[in-house]
Order: structure tokens, then sequence, then C-alpha cells
């Protein structure tokens, strides 16, 4: 990566410093945006599941929405009650999207794009997430109202007990990888020849859940029950400073796909990364032009739609979407004849993304699909099956795994024994609760 | 207190909920009147103990416009485009209620056409009257996309509604002695075509619903009332229904055509949350069949009885109750013999099923309290009048 550094220009002495910086501003400058498109993302795809168009106005197809929002939100008058907490209001949605924004200091978006490979990147990022819950109850107590307080509880609570089953579930992975490192844990995906997904899919389940419960989304979206606390810790919230609360919470989403992606979807590895077939007469990868083929096949798409559009500016934008996908089909084509660190680099952020897409449109599905838990519902699952069920996991996984080392059973047959008798755990815990639940309904009852 | 109360005790003016001495845990929450899920400007006080209810009060009136004030000084005729402004996601069930009290009172009866129109018009109100509940309740739980599917079914009663009298929400479709308007070309094309869609679109909600885990447990057990509660509050419609007691105005004192089609009142035994969702969900059903079997069959003849053009009922009182779809709609009206009513009184079925709001919310969550008041199904416009 040195050559993008251009020594000689710089002292030597900051040079270690340099790239780190830079991806620093570009990460800063570029979340923002990605987020604010995330949202039409969201709207677009709740839209589709509800049966209507969502954003249509604001450029073609809603595609200057995002903008339209922040520029309102920046023009918005900065209110902050009379009886609030001043300093602490002003400081808590900084905590929160400082924090969420320090998190990607660790996170690798594909082989060459990493501020800091630390060798504990997994638990720093943790730890440094967890930390925005500061901001979050903090502004709640700060704002000085019920509904902010109880939001702030909620989300306290809601904290405590899924960070828990969530980081539970992921030591299952880890236990599999053997580092914290995100560059050695895909490399040991790579290794092994599986993405971790596979090797325990109940410890993703566990994440996956704790991850929605932790970033807040329905059906987990308690401290900000909109039908409940009006907007929760963020009621009285409006303009700049709730745009960064707003922030925070899409980069954690980010961040928690990012984890998810890293440590059970195989990082930037494509799929079947050991399937090393080439291209007859070239070096080139079978496997490495699937994203090429995918681009071309919007593009496609965006072709033959573009004569039906309505309006002339619609088919415009429509034909420049579609140049615009044949343009990344080329450069994605084109990086498989460069220099490997180019090749890996282009190819592993296009991989690593499209996942972490993949995850956040899970996270879209369940929320327009589920209603929201009940507060005391929300704690039982946590407590009653999700860490219970994540530590016979965790237990299962070891077992599995001591036992295909010392006896030498192939680890496919091991993990598969493991996920089954997890399994049947889990079926049993459900079933328990469903005894106690009707049980407290019909005290209730009487 | 909850008895007391029941039977009127806050009307003092001071309210129940500030002078009980707070306990330590314990803090007032002010839900409403501009409260996402409050219904309109429904405004509810709570004591909290953490996010557990202590106690209770509504506060209602934000919405009063004196209707009953302004019958007296209108004509019949005049008065009957303002009943469409108390429960407005239900303005032709208010319609049929009162020109069916005026009817009564001038002893006159409306043709046969006229009321199978109007069964089928009313039926088809209910069910977009369940279905606005039905999306709102559901979007209060946190299931955001069930509202925009009943919506998109409510749409097509709205254009039938707009297809025969102009208006979409406050109809006015109804006249004193019978309809206005004959029924438009195709008229029973439409309604057909969209009951037998509707059959299918109901079990889709079902699907989304019904057995889902969360759903049931944020309703299963939640605000629960008894029949011997419900009976002794005077709550009616769906919420009675679903304690168990099989009461319907449309069975007990059949008035429009509900005499002539068959159908089921569906109860539920516990009077919960769930019960009352699958009650309302049911009641969509047996309407849909109403209309079915009512537009088969719409006999021909005239559509207005003759009551002359100057309504002069002769002195006396009369007490019309209607089924509407959130319980008994009636019309008191005392009649001095003039061409305006001496006196008004509505008893409208939101106003009354709220008092029972109290018994259900106590010792329950502050996210139940949210899905009692959408159980309930108040609109504002008819609490408040």
């Amino acid at each position: 990566m040195s050559h993008l550094t251009m020594p000689h220009l710089i002292p030597t002495s900051i040079q270690p410093y340099v790239l780190p910086v830079l991806w620093g501003v570009v990460i800063v400058a570029v979340l923002p945006l990605l987020a604010g498109y995330i949202v039409l993302l969201e709207r677009k795809v709740m839209a589709d599941m509800q049966a209507r168009l969502g954003p249509m106005r604001v450029g073609p197809h809603g595609l200057l929405q995002p903008i339209a929002d922040a520029v309102k939100l920046l023009l918005k008058e900065d209110i902050i009650p009379h009886d609030a907490d001043r300093l602490m209001f002003w400081v808590a949605p900084l905590i929160s999207v400082t924090m969420a924004l320090l998190a990607y200091a660790a996170m690798p978006f594909g082989p060459a794009f990493q501020i800091a490979d630390l060798n504990v990147g997994l638990l720093f990022i943790l730890a440094i997430s967890s930390l925005g819950i500061y901001g979050i109850v903090l502004g709640g107590w700060a704002s000085n109202s019920h509904y902010s307080l109880l939001g702030a509880l909620r989300s306290a609570a809601q904290l405590v007990s899924y960070e828990t089953a969530a980081g539970l579930g992921l030591v299952s992975a880890l236990l599999l990888a053997g580092s914290l490192s995100m560059r050695e844990i895909v490399q040991a995906q790579y290794d092994q020849g599986e993405w971790f997904v596979f090797s325990v899919p109940i410890g993703f389940f566990i994440y996956l859940v704790g991850s929605i419960a932790e970033t807040n989304r329905a059906p987990f979206d308690l401290p900000e029950a909109e039908s409940e606390l009006v907007a929760g810790y963020m009621t009285e919230y409006s303009g700049f400073r709730w745009s960064l609360y707003f922030l925070a919470e899409y980069a954690n989403m980010i961040i928690v796909a990012g984890i998810a992606t890293t440590l059970f979807l195989g990082g930037w590895l494509r799929p079947f990364p050991r399937f090393n077939d080439r291209l007859p007469g070239t070096s080139v990868e079978i496997l490495d032009a699937l994203p090429s083929l995918v681009f071309l096949g919007v593009a496609a798409y965006c072709f033959w739609l573009a004569p039906k559009q309505p309006v002339k500016i619609q088919k415009l934008v429509m034909g420049l979407v579609g140049g615009l996908c044949v343009a990344l089909a080329a450069a994605l084509a084109g990086s498989l004849f460069a220099p490997d660190a180019v090749r890996l680099g282009v190819h592993g952020g296009f991989w690593f993304m499209a996942k972490v897409m993949a995850y956040l449109y899970a996270f879209l599905w369940i929320r327009f699909t589920f209603p929201r838990y009940r507060f005391d519902q929300l704690m039982r699952l946590g407590w009653r099956f999700l860490i219970p069920l994540a530590l016979v996991n965790l237990i299962a996984v070891a077992v599995a795994l001591v036992v295909s080392q010392e006896w030498g059973w192939h680890p496919r047959v091991t993990t598969i024994l493991a996920t089954l008798a997890t399994l049947s755990v889990a079926v049993w815990l459900a079933s328990s609760d469903e005894k106690h639940e009707t049980a407290i309904r019909t005290a209730d009852g009487e | 207190m909850a008895d007391t109360r029941n039977n009127g005790g806050t009307w003092s003016g001071a309210s129940n909920v500030e002078t009980t001495v707070l306990g330590a845990d314990e803090i007032i929450l002010n839900m409403g009147p501009q409260h996402p899920s409050t219904h309109g400007v429904l405004r509810v006080k709570l004591k909290l103990d953490g996010e557990r209810v202590v106690d209770s009060e509504c506060i209602i009136g934000y919405l009063h416009r004196g209707v009953e004030k302004i019958a007296e000084h209108r004509s019949y005729q005049q008065f009957a485009p303002y009943v469409d402004r108390m429960d407005y996601v239900a303005a032709v069930s208010n319609g049929l209620g009162y020109c069916e009290a005026v009817e009564k009172l001038l002893g006159a009866e409306a043709p046969p056409r006229a009321r199978v129109v109007r069964t089928i018009l009313t039926e088809l109100q209910r069910i977009a009257s369940h279905l606005l509940w039905l999306g709102t309740h559901a979007l209060d739980i946190g299931a955001l996309t069930p509202v925009f599917y009943c919506f998109r079914e409510r749409e097509e009663i709205l254009k039938i509604f707009e297809k025969y009298c102009g208006a979409r929400l406050t109809t006015h479709a109804f006249r004193i002695g019978g309809l206005q308007y004959e029924t438009y070309d195709g008229f029973e094309a439409d309604v057909k075509r969209f009951c037998e869609d509707f059959a299918t679109k109901i079990d889709e909600y079902e699907t989304l619903l019904t057995e889902n885990r969360i759903w049931v447990g944020r309703t299963k057990g939640v605000g629960k009332l008894s029949a011997e509660d419900a009976i002794a509050l005077g709550v009616t419609g769906p919420v009675l229904r679903a304690s168990g007691v099989k009461w319907d105005i449309r069975k007990a004192m059949p008035y429009a055509a509900y005499d002539q089609y068959e159908f089921e009142i569906p109860t539920r035994p516990t009077g919960d949350t769930y019960d009352r969702y699958v009650v309302r969900m049911e009641e969509m059903r047996q309407s849909r069949r109403i209309c079915l079997q009512a537009v088969e069959n719409i006999p021909s003849g005239p559509i207005m009885a003759k009551v002359g053009k100057v309504l002069k009922p002769p002195p006396g009182e009369v007490y019309h109750a209607i089924e509407a779809p959130k319980g008994e709609l009636g019309y008191y009206i005392v009649s001095d013999g003039t061409t305006q009513p001496y006196r008004l009184r509505v008893r409208p079925p939101s106003f009354i099923n709220l008092q029972a709001f109290d018994r259900m919310a106590r010792g329950s969550l502050v996210a139940d309290v949210v899905a009692i008041i959408g159980t309930i199904d108040i609109v504002l416009g008819e609490v408040d009048r």
C-alpha cells in the first residue's frame, strides 16, 4: 500500500500516520452519506413490502431525498429544553456518534481498507461501540422528560442483557478462529474452507438477534418505541443533535453488520474462496467474474426500464444508473488483471459491502414484519432463552473442537452434532418458556 | 377508588391521579393529547411505578364541538351532516342511526330498497372502520406493515362511497325517509367484486398477526375485562362480545334490513386484547357475508318515503340505537313539535367503552396502555362530540 503515500514528499517521521488518517477522514466523510442512503434504501424496501412507492419527489425515484433531509436537519432551529441539563444535553449525542465512528478504526472493509489491524480488534470494536450507550442514557437523563428517561432506562437494561448474549454468540465463532484480530478471523475461515455461519449457525442466530437488540432496531426498538414513548431518549432532541443520534444508530448498524460479516460470513472472502479453477488461457479465477456479471445484470435491467419511465429526466437518470453499473462492472473486471493487491482490495471490498448490505436487508425485513416486544418479554427472551442458549452453544462448540482435535473426528461431523445438541436445548428452552408464560397468564386471570 | 370513579367520581374537577400522594418510585406520565398513539386527542394521566401503571385517568374534551347543542338550533335535515363528524371513520353508520331515529319519531319508514342499500353501505362502513382499527392497532403494537394493507382495502370501500354519493369520509349518504341518490350503474358489481377479493385479504392480515408469537405475547392476557365488568360499565360492541356476552343490536333489535340476512355474532371467552382482535376479524368476515347476501337481491321500488319537505315530528321522545362498528350508537331525541329538536342526546359507543380503560390498564405496563387504547377502538370525535 505504501506506493499510495508518495514517500518522497512526506517526512519519514509522520509517514506511518498518513494512511490511517486518510482512511479516517474518508470514513468520517463518507459514512454520513452512506447512512443517508441506507435510510433511503430502508424506506424504499419498506415501501416495496407495503405496496407503495416510498420517496419519489426529490430527484428521480427519490434519489436526492437523503440530501434534502440532511439540509433540512442542518437548517432546523437548535432547541435545548429550558429545564434540561445543558452540558449533558449537548455532550450526549456527541458521545454516541463519536463512539460509533471510533469503532470503525478496527473494522476491515476488505483486505486493503483497514485503519488499524489490532490484535484485539474485535474486543476493541465491541468495547467502543458499547460505550455509545452513555450517549443514550445521558441524553435521556439530561432531557428532563419522562419519555426520555423511560427510553434511556429501557436502553440501558436492553444493552446489558443483549450484549451478553451477542457476545457469547460471537465467542463460539472465536473458538473456531482462535484469534481476536479481524484479519486473522477471516484468514481462519479461508484456511478452514468454510464460513463460520455454517459451522456455528446457532451462534450466528444469537448474534443476529442480539445485534438487532443492541442497535435498538425493531422488534427490539423499545428505547425509541414511537407509539409508546413518542421517540424515547430522542424525544427532546431536534435538528442537528437529533441527526447525530440518527447517524450513530446507522453507523452502529453497519458496525454490527460488519462484525457479523467478518466473524460468520467470511468477511471479504467470496463464496467458495478455495474453488480456484481459472478461465482457460488466463490467470483469472472463474468466480471472480461474478461481481461484474451481477452489475451487468443490474445495468441491463436499468436499460430495459429506461424507455418505460414517464418523464424525460427519469429516462436519463435510469440510463445513467445503468451506465454507472456498466462502469462498475468494468472496474471490477479490470481489477482482475491488475496487481494482486489492487485485485484483492477491490474485490474484497465488494464482497464485504455486499454481505453487510445483505445483513442490513435482513434487519429491515425483520423490522417490517414483526410487532414490537414488550419490555418484560424482551428481558425474558434475553435472560431465559438467548443467554442460556448461547452458553450451551458455547460449551457444545468447545466440546466439538476438543473431540475433533483429540479423537480426530472430522470437524464437520462434530460441529453438526454440536448444533443438533444445541437445537434440542433450544426447543426445550422455548417450550419451558411457553409453559412459564401460560402459568403467568393464568395466574393473572385468577 | 375505581368504583366511584367509574360512576363519574372525577367530574368534580379534581383529578384523582394528581391528588394522590406519589410514592418514592412513582412518577406521573402525561400521555397525550399530543401523542402518536392516543388516536387523536385523548389525554391519559398515568401514575407509574417503573413502567407499571399504578393508576390512570382519561381526560377528554379536547375535541368538544357541542354537537348536541348545535342540534337544537338546526332543523332535522340540517343536522344530519353533523352526525358524520362524530365517528368520522364510520360516518355512514352515524347517519343511519340518526335517520332511523328521526324516522321513528316521525312514524315513517324507509322503503325496502332504501333499507337494503343502507344495510350494504353500513356493513361496508363497518369493514372500513375495522380495517382502520386493525391497521392502527397493529401500528401501535409495532407492526408497521398491516396498516398499509388495511388502507389498500379501505380505499376500495371509500371508492364505492365516493361513486355512490360523491364523498369518501363524511358521506352524508342517507336522508331522513330513505335515500337521496339511486345506486349508480355497477354498484352491485363493485360491492360483489370487493367482497370476493376481501376474503383472501383478511387471511393475508391474519398470516401477519394471528399466529405471530410476538403479537400473541403482546395481546393475550392484556387489558382483560370480565363479562360482569363489561356489563356494569355499559360497554358494548366488539369489546363486550370479546368478553363472552352475545349481544348485538343487529340481532337483538333488528333495524334496516338485518332481519333478512344470515350472520353469526362472534364471541370469545376471556375478554383480553387478543380476543377483541379475533372478534373484530371475524366480524369483518360476517359483514362481508351480509353484503354478499344483500347485494344479490336488492328489491326495486322507490328509495324515499313520503316525509314532506319540512319535518315537524309530533311532540314526544324517542330512543333508537344501532350496532355501529364500535358498539351501541344511540340517539335520544325530544321533539316539541317544531322543526328543530328540543334536545338531542347521543349515546356514543367510544365514550362509554372508554370508561373501561382504567379497569383494563391498571397493573399493566406502559406498552400495554397503548395496546389497550387501541383495542377499545375509540374515535375522539365521538367521545368528545
